[in-house]
């Protein structure tokens, strides 16, 4: 009995002891007279499939080791072409470059792409590859507590040795709440596990039983025990990141949503809304105190965690459903989400402590600055590997080079110092106010406007365009678009745009929020593009009330008016257009249709506008006329 | 998931904690079947290993408890779980009970006071009840008993993460000894000194204490035990009390033989009972509602000070039953005959005294 004892003792400590250690030793147990051990199939199996899992799983895992000797932390590359997903507070200290380690046992450079203070989630990208081993992102909604899971990453700065470590557990929470610090690293709807969350492994993936990912680790509860896991760690949920993900790629610093309005539980448990902005378009949508939030993004509401976890999982300036009792009334309606900072605040609150770029400057003293291993510092600039063409971003670059064996420097350690920004990694940090690397938001402004220019090029046309429709109630809407001015006449009303006057002023036809105003943007970003229009960048991707799927985003800025124009990724076409004379009105939008070819340009032939929560008019139109340019026509 | 397997051979010392390897490796032959039945039934997808239906069971008998608290470190928040379908919920005995409004949060949101039907200091357990009918509970005669080794699930509110209908933290993790706290007394502190489960996770953070533990079928084992830190090398202690333990105060404080008798005014009071003049004790004054029944000053030569009450002693029980306040412990004083015997459970520092004061020199 001593002996049986012992055995299940081993195995109930052993850390990977899940199913099948207790499994084995009950083999024993039984096999001892007839000395042979006999495992169950299925033992076996469960037991091949976490491997495989875990094999499948630990290639895509990134560690990241800060420039400045700051720490470092996890990531999991997503793509192929090595974006990388890791959290804020991992990247932060690294600024604008760093060094991440594969279990392949290459170092590879990495270059921020999009910071996300507010939900604590960075994106990076790995250069060198265009084969990265990649992640398959698993659906966080399905996940449920008491399935298995697993952390790969770089506790404690381990993986000085390239490999991750792996740290096995269960699921102990789904859809949980972590308050934010301020306003920055809230972990809404997130992911609670009893694998071990140490630091280090912040920003690394958390995967489910089946090696697919499912969150983003970053947080734990640690109180009064010191900065080590107690059983209980936080992953940010893929399906939040999901919603994040275009803008993400936008190389912007991303906000996050607030409905303008507080909400807080009453005596009964429901959750009542306490305060509302007047400015915000849910009092635009007619919530107003008192009002007791049914739904939200899809979501029953029961709790004010859930309140917030919802508005967690959307970025800034989506459109989600929103459903509330008023009066006793019902209302359903979309929302469209303010920033929780303004701009200004984000950028300082993002910035934090001011990050000083690494410069080349050797310590004092006999200690030569130490490179992380694979890069070595002696390598003359010119000998750099040649720097990405502007064009054509993605060129794999030549693999760095194995890593010296022997003692590698712990990051973190005082007197040493990383390198600073090599040369052939410079082409691919862009800095910029406002974004946390403007390189990539030009590469997803320009694939959009390339994507759309495929239907046709409007840049050599004239500036007199025409359309006219016959609505079948009787009578003509015709629209003359011209360089000094707009006009429209509808049935039963005219309206006209003074271009030399502010446009956010001049919102004719009445009742439409400005759809002559609009069709002018549009048709001014058809003409001239993004990088004539103003001021144009890409905010990343957001759905459409009533349309499927997400659309990219451009927004664009003219004359105090600002515009979002919708563009179906797949087609690349124009789908709609938003434009917002003023913060806190209601914008005019256009959604273009029933797109045909004339004269090898495509033309959306149906037009419908609305405001608020009305279709002000559609139109089928029986006639487009654009000239082309006077000197080309001559 | 009632099914029937061979006994695995046992050897023939079957002491009361030796016996139950048998059992245990029974619930791991239960695991193995399992385990071979949803491989073959379950969705391709989904893993076959999962706990999640198992937690979805033991989910809606957990129960997230706030009261009195949320100063210095202390949360104002423990777990407890159900044992009766008329709201019973077990729950560990500590300062987030000492209060009039204990708030009890079940799994389905819905939100009642709870009020304290009895406790038993020794073991660290209160009883409270809400006023539900019809609820999932766990029975404590089915609870089971656990060895070393055995995979247990560990429920728990711990950092009070779950509010409304949010369910409890659920961690995994394997009885790693079974042992005596007695064993471990001057390096934990705490008055209960009886067996418990040594867990190989941590499942005793801030709030868990009242949480559920179970076997990997979602049984009752154990109730998690308050936050243990050793004085000698500052780890904590993850454990649980066996259920075990607990059936003979469960049923005693059940049976409302831990209720001040004050609760019934139907009780008849001696005409001559005991006062604490008579003790030869002073409480610190009692300016709260709910001020905690301190020694202040004792009489020399009095009955208390013959059997050694200290100032700074804190009395927790007058024969048995709670003395949950200055007030209270007076109210229970009136129905004690001065000529019987009077029995006090005082708690001295994290020591648990139990004295008998008589009125005769």
């Amino acid at each position: 009995m001593k002996k049986w004892t012992e055995a299940i003792r081993a195995s109930g400590t052993g850390a990977s002891g899940t199913v099948i250690l207790p499994i084995v030793v009950f083999a024993m147990l039984t096999a001892l007279p007839a000395g042979a051990i006999d495992v169950p199939q299925p033992v076996l199996d469960a037991q091949q499939q976490r491997i495989d899992a875990i094999q499948r799983a630990i290639p895509s895992a990134v560690s990241i080791f800060a420039n400045e000797g700051q720490g470092g932390g996890s990531g999991v590359v997503i793509t192929p072409d090595g974006y990388a997903l890791s959290n804020f507070h991992v990247t932060k200290p690294a600024g604008d470059y760093m060094q991440c380690s594969m279990a392949d046992g290459q170092l590879y450079d990495a270059v921020i792409v999009s910071i996300d203070p507010t939900g604590d989630v960075a994106l990076i990208k790995l250069l060198g590859r265009d084969d990265f081993p990649y992640a398959t992102m698993g659906d966080s909604d399905q996940v449920r507590v008491g399935d298995w899971c697993f952390a790969v990453g770089n506790p404690f700065l381990l993986a000085t040795d390239f490999q991750p470590t792996v740290t096995l557990g269960i699921v102990s929470g789904v859809n949980r709440y972590q308050p934010p610090a301020g306003t920055l690293l809230e972990y809404a709807d997130c992911i609670q596990t009893d694998a071990s969350i140490n630091p280090g492994n912040s920003g690394g993936p958390l995967f489910d039983a089946q090696g697919d990912l499912i969150g983003i680790n970053g947080r734990g509860s640690f109180e009064k025990r010191g900065r080590v896991n107690v059983g209980v760690g936080y992953a940010i949920s893929i399906n939040q990141i999901k919603n994040f993900l275009g803008y993400l790629h936008s190389g912007r610093i991303v906000d996050h949503a607030t409905l303008g309005a507080i909400v807080s539980s009453d005596e009964d448990g429901r959750v009542i809304v306490t305060d509302v902005l007047e400015s915000s378009d849910a009092y635009r949508r007619g919530l107003r105190y008192g009002a007791e939030i049914l739904s939200f993004g899809g979501r029953p509401v029961t709790t004010v965690n859930g309140f917030k976890n919802t508005l967690g999982i959307f970025p800034r300036d989506w459109r989600v459903p929103l459903s509330f009792r008023l009066n006793g009334q019902r209302h359903d309606v979309y929302v469209r989400l303010m920033g929780v900072h303004g701009r200004e605040e984000l950028l300082t609150k993002a910035a934090g402590v001011p990050l000083p770029m690494p410069e080349p400057q050797p310590k004092p003293g006999p200690k030569k600055p130490r490179a992380l291993p694979g890069q070595d510092p002696q390598q003359p600039p010119g000998d750099q590997p040649q720097p990405p063409h502007e064009d054509v971003p993605d060129v794999p670059l030549p693999k760095k080079i194995q890593p010296k064996p022997g003692r590698s420097p712990i990051p973190g350690h005082p007197g040493q110092r990383e390198p600073s920004i090599p040369d052939h990694v410079r082409p691919w940090i862009k800095p910029r106010t406002g974004f946390a690397n403007y390189y990539f938001n030009e590469l997803h402004r320009d694939r959009v406007w390339n994507a759309f220019s495929a239907h046709g090029t409007f840049d050599e046309l004239g500036e007199t365009w025409t359309l006219r429709a016959a609505p079948a109630e009787g009578g003509e809407v015709r629209i003359e678009l011209g360089d000094q001015r707009v006009t429209g006449r509808f049935t039963g009303q005219v309206g006209q745009v003074d271009l030399t006057r502010d446009l956010g002023e001049q919102l004719d036809p009445p009742g439409s929020g400005g759809l002559l105003v609009t069709l002018h943007l549009w048709q001014r970003m058809l003409r001239l593009g993004p990088l004539q229009f103003g001021d144009v960048y890409y905010l990343g991707t957001a759905p459409l009330p009533g349309y499927d799927g997400l659309y990219d985003v451009l927004v664009a800025v003219h004359d105090v008016v600002e515009s979002h124009f919708f563009f179906q990724p797949d087609s690349g076409q124009l789908v709609a257009i938003e434009m917002f004379p003023d913060s806190g009105v209601d914008p005019c939008e256009v959604y273009f249709h029933d797109y045909r070819e004339i004269d090898g340009r495509q033309w959306p032939h149906s037009l419908r506008v609305r405001h608020g929560e009305r279709t002000v008019l559609e139109l089928n139109l029986d006639e487009i006329h654009a000239a082309a340019k006077p000197d080309e026509a001559s | 998931m009632n099914l029937s397997f061979p006994m695995p051979t046992t050897s023939a010392n079957r002491s009361r904690w030796s016996a139950a390897i048998g059992r245990s490796t029974r619930c791991v032959l239960a695991a193995v079947v399992l385990v071979g039945g949803w491989l073959t039934t379950a969705a391709p997808a989904a893993d076959p290993t999962s706990f999640a239906d198992v937690v979805d069971g033991v989910q809606p008998k957990m129960v997230k408890i706030f009261g009195a608290g949320g100063l210095r470190g202390l949360q104002a928040y423990q777990s407890g779980f159900l044992i009766s379908p008329e709201g019973h919920v077990l729950t560990a005995w500590s300062y987030v009970l000492d209060t009039d409004l204990i708030t009890v949060t079940l799994a389905d949101g819905r939100r009642m006071q709870g009020q304290l039907v009895g406790a038993d200091p020794r073991i660290e357990i209160a009883i409270l009840k809400v006023p539900v009918e019809d609820v999932p509970y766990f029975s404590l005669d089915l609870a089971k008993d656990l060895d070393i080794g055995d995979r247990v699930l560990a429920f728990s509110n711990l950092f009070g993460v779950a509010m409304g209908d949010e369910p409890a933290s659920v961690q995994h993790g394997n009885v790693a000894m079974k042992t005596q706290l007695a064993a471990r007394r001057g390096a934990f502190e705490t008055p209960y000194d009886g067996p418990v489960y040594v867990l190989d996770a941590m499942t005793n953070n801030p709030g868990a204490a009242g949480g559920a533990l179970t076997n990997l079928r979602g049984e009752l084992a154990g109730i998690l035990g308050k936050e243990l830190r050793s004085s000698l090398n500052n780890t904590w202690l993850n454990y649980a009390v066996p259920v075990d333990q607990l059936t003979d105060s469960v049923e005693a404080i059940l049976a409302g033989r831990t209720l001040p008798r004050s609760v019934d005014d139907q009780t008849p009071k001696p005409a001559q009972p005991w006062t604490l003049a008579l003790l030869g004790i002073r409480l610190v004054p009692n300016v709260l509602p709910n001020t905690p029944p301190f020694v202040d000053v004792v009489v020399s030569g009095s009955p208390a000070a013959r059997v050694g009450v200290q100032p700074d002693d804190l009395i927790l029980f007058v024969d048995g039953r709670v003395a949950s306040s200055s007030q209270n412990l007076l109210d229970e004083l009136t129905f004690i005959d001065r000529i019987d015997p009077l029995n006090l459970t005082i708690q001295r520092g994290i020591e648990l005294l139990e004295i008998t004061v008589t009125q005769g020199p």
